[in-house]
């Protein structure tokens, strides 16, 4: 038994020792540009809205800004391009709102042959579905415990 | 010069909340789903106590564009419904205020999906 055991750690160490590496420094200082950047863009067209249509509130100038973005996204992942800014940006590119658009939209696509309703439609929300079920569960539970202080 | 300095926020705040995430993925091998759900629950717990307004103030699109910023609206658009409408604002306030990223990704994405065709990874 103990031998065994011994066996398995050393075993264990070697492949360790096989294993490529994760490059960590390599990984986040893409991630921070990928992230940085896209949010740059997204300032940049909040300015544009704001520029164009004066009379826009703040609100309707950030939902305005969300869509543009998601629409971009959508497109670009259609192209299969935002697959390779995702493999390049990784957190960088999952974390902005376009990384959520992305994640409807690329199941999406890739099940499409399965069917409209069972295919694409089922499966645009694999990932978007959990985001959204803790989102607006959090939201009510965070809305309630404002009804009582 | 101020536009520039506007920017640098932008892209430092932006860039430092998509680079811890980098660095939860590298040290937990979390998926993207559990990513995108630990920042939107994030932000919303950023936002009912308040700290959330002032990142954005400092950062603007660098706090709103990640989904820190659509857990932001969320809660925000819950608690404005619950001063304003009782419990019924309380429920339908979060949907309330995140419709136009729900409605536009639901809608922009079907579309897509219909006519665009799967890429062969390569």
């Amino acid at each position: 038994m103990m031998l065994d055991k011994e066996k398995q750690k050393e075993y264990l160490a070697e492949v360790r020792k096989e294993m490529p590496k994760t490059k960590h420094f390599s990984t986040m200082l893409k991630a921070f540009i990928t992230g940085g950047l896209i949010c740059c863009v997204g300032q940049s067209i909040s300015l544009l809205i704001k520029h164009f249509f004066p009379e826009f509130d703040e609100k309707t100038v950030s939902g305005f800004t969300t869509m543009f973005m998601i629409l971009i996204t959508c497109v670009l992942t259609g192209f299969g391009i935002y697959d390779k800014i995702g493999s390049f940006g990784g957190a960088g590119s999952i974390i902005p709102i376009t990384g959520f658009a992305n994640s409807i939209v690329s199941p999406a696509i890739e099940h499409k042959r399965e069917g409209i309703i069972l295919g694409l439609c089922a499966n645009m929300f694999s990932i978007a579905g959990p985001v959204i079920v803790f989102g607006i569960s959090a939201s009510i539970l965070v809305g309630i415990i404002y009804l009582f202080i | 010069m101020e536009i520039f300095l506007t920017y640098l926020k932008v892209f430092l705040v932006g860039g430092g909340i998509c680079l811890i995430g980098q660095i939860l993925i590298n040290l937990t091998k979390m998926t993207s789903a559990r990513i995108l759900v630990t920042f939107l629950l994030t932000g919303i717990f950023l936002e009912a106590i308040g700290v959330f307004e002032h990142i954005k103030n400092f950062a603007q699109a660098g706090a709103t564009i990640p989904i820190l910023g659509f857990g932001s609206n969320l809660a925000k658009g819950a608690i404005e419904g619950a001063k304003s409408s009782g419990l019924f604002g309380a429920l339908t306030g979060g949907v309330k205020a995140v419709a136009a990223g729900l409605g536009g990704a639901i809608f922009i994405g079907f579309i897509i999906g219909v006519i665009s065709n799967a890429h062969s990874k390569s």
